[in-house]
């Protein structure tokens, strides 16, 4: 064999304590260079919630003069947060689907077996979640801004608006990858992805002003975590940001993420001592 | 000095399709894909581990590279022991598994670079590593394409060099030429006994090709059932068979009785098969049996047309210790031992 001799010295990265980080650096950039490659694949995920600005927001833009309805922009406008979230909820939804591929193609346990750190693996994952859907965020962001809607929130309303996103693309993210790990099913991530996708939708203000709902449903939309998204992004949008009630509803999804990827992180552990 | 010895693994799996519950009869509801298997593998040299599909030889892999848990038993690689110590255990291991773990979405350099992070190489290291096994397995001028635009062979070449990168002591090799070409398979075999050869690595390999383990290995090992039915090298596993085929071609089909009958008188000769023109029996000393057999064909009437002496195949080697042909045990309904896929996805 021509590649045996070898004569410069072994060398390693030292620390192991920084193990952790300079694997979740190559990971993630293994992950994103993929997400660079394809950038349509990005943009096609946007696709869906834009058709959804667009007609719904023609389709009903009448409904803010119904007498009530309290929002001083276009309907348009009003369904912003609502899309930005539904993005983050659907398009973090799939990433189960790539887990079973990495398990079926032997990527994964070809980490596994070497000594590549089990968080540095989990972190990639959500890693390129929250940038794909901070990207398309963004995205939807512009469109609505094409689209005539208008942000008095400003710059710090959008950016409080993504990092709520990226917490329900983590948290729906890790509830994704359990399943895939689980399961290993594509069957079974989309059976989630239909049960959860519209009914969570239309149990939110994402269409419609919370008021104006049937008292069951806004008692569900209160406990919902996409509608906290959407009340969150709605209030930083507007002029009059309700601080106190978004750093709660952040919190909440906080907690929330941070459980998911515990659950998470727990079901590729027992995942990773048993192929 | 062994680089593998395992003791008593056992593994056993869910039965797929069946609930766990109140199953009365639990154990039964299990697969036992190993069943008390031993393994000691010198170091420096090509051990096979042959057996059709489902016999255990992927379990086996996995649990030695730190991947599955026995329910009972125990391995050490290098000294190391797996289960108490795994993660020093991977430092010292390449893996190439049955299914290429290459990421279809990167190039092959880029691949090569990231495997030789995650086992601790800085990048000009890993880089320079990339190179010198991207022109050795003649990748070079694919090196900057998508590793999705490979050819199995060039695929499986990418997951060879993957699984060198950080110059491990032991290599495991599932599987590694299943589904290549004939001229892929060539390669791959001279690849591997390089790699002992030249490098001082320690292979162990898995397959189902009695050709493979019969060119390659200087030790093998039969797994049955979970277990080492035979062990030694493969020279050694065919002498101990103790007798030569003779091959007789007849010009003319002369009949089975009398060309049994003749046979039967001629001393050291045993298992008499008689197939049309074809004849085959036994001999402890197949050469100096020759003569007696062709002057016991000439006086039967039925004069040879050709004589072969052959030395017992692995194949015979199979048949005596598993009581079963291999052909047939790879045909066996996959109800009887673990599929293929169970024993890939596990």
């Amino acid at each position: 064999m021509s590649a045996t001799t070898f004569d410069y010295p072994e060398r390693t990265v030292p620390a192991l304590s920084s193990t952790v980080l300079t694997h979740t650096w190559y990971l993630t950039g293994r992950k994103l260079h993929a997400l660079v490659r394809q950038p349509w694949v990005l943009a096609f995920g946007v696709v869906q919630p834009a058709i959804w600005l667009f007609l719904f927001g023609a389709l009903f833009h009448k409904v803010i003069n119904i007498p009530g309805f309290a929002y001083g922009g276009s309907y348009l406008a009003y369904l912003v947060p609502g899309i930005v979230a539904m993005n983050a909820m659907s398009g973090n939804m799939w990433a189960g689907m790539s887990m079973i591929e990495e398990i079926d193609r032997g990527t994964l346990n070809r980490f596994l077996v070497s000594p590549a750190s089990r968080i540095a693996i989990m972190n990639a994952t959500v890693a390129e979640q929250s940038v794909a859907t901070v990207v398309q965020t963004l995205i939807i962001v512009v469109l609505g801004y094409a689209g005539g809607a208008h942000y008095p929130g400003g710059a710090a309303g959008i950016v409080v608006l993504t990092a709520a996103a990226v917490l329900v693309g983590v948290l729906w993210g890790a509830l994704s990858n359990m399943v895939g790990m689980l399961l290993r099913s594509r069957e079974a991530i989309i059976g989630v992805y239909t049960f959860f996708m519209l009914p969570l939708m239309f149990l939110s203000s994402a269409f419609m002003q919370p008021s104006f709902l049937p008292g069951w449903m806004q008692a569900i939309a209160s406990r919902n975590p996409l509608n906290w998204e959407v009340q969150i992004g709605r209030s930083v949008l507007s002029a009059s940001t309700d601080w106190a009630a978004v750093a709660v509803r952040s919190g909440g999804l906080l907690a929330l993420a941070a459980l998911c990827v515990a659950i998470s992180v727990t079901t590729f552990r027992s995942y990773a001592k048993n192929v | 000095m062994n680089s593998i010895e395992a003791r008593g693994l056992v593994k056993t799996y869910p039965a797929p399709g069946r609930t766990k519950g109140n199953d009365k009869n639990n154990a039964k509801a299990r697969i036992t894909a190993l069943d008390g298997l031993d393994l000691t593998v010198p170091s420096g040299t090509i051990f096979a581990l042959l057996g059709p599909n489902g016999a255990g030889k992927t379990t086996t892999v996995n649990i030695l590279t730190t991947l599955a848990r026995p329910d009972a038993g125990a391995a050490r690689v290098e000294g190391i022991d797996v289960l108490a110590a795994p993660g020093q255990a991977r430092r010292a291991i390449g893996v190439v598994a049955q299914r290429s773990g290459a990421d279809p979405a990167a190039t092959g350099r880029e691949n090569l670079v990231l495997q030789g992070h995650l086992y601790g190489l800085d990048t000009p290291t890993a880089k320079r590593r990339a190179g010198e096994l991207l022109e050795h397995f003649q990748l070079d001028e694919a090196a900057g394409r998508l590793v999705r635009t490979y050819s199995g062979g060039m695929q499986r070449r990418l997951d060879v060099a993957l699984g060198l990168m950080h110059r491990p002591k032991v290599l495991f090799l599932d599987e590694p030429t299943t589904g290549l070409d004939p001229e892929s398979r060539t390669a791959m075999w001279q690849e591997i006994s390089n790699l002992a050869a030249v490098d001082q690595v320690t292979v162990l390999l898995t397959t189902h090709y009695l050709e493979e383990a019969d060119r390659l290995a200087d030790r093998l090992a039969i797994v049955d059932h979970g277990r080492v039915v035979a062990e030694g090298e493969p020279d050694e596993l065919k002498q101990e068979l103790k007798g030569d085929v003779i091959q007789v071609e007849l010009p003319a089909d002369a009949g089975q009785r009398p060309v049994e009958e003749a046979l039967r008188t001629v001393p050291g000769v045993r298992d008499v098969l008689v197939a049309g023109r074809s004849v085959s029996a036994r001999s402890d000393d197949g050469a100096a049996a020759v003569p007696a057999v062709l002057a016991a064909l000439a006086d039967a009437g039925a004069p040879a047309a050709s004589v072969t002496v052959a030395r017992p195949s692995l194949d015979e080697v199979y048949l005596r210790h598993t009581g079963r042909r291999y052909s047939q045990a790879q045909q066996e309904p996959a109800a009887t031992r673990r599929t293929q896929l169970t024993e890939v996805t596990r």
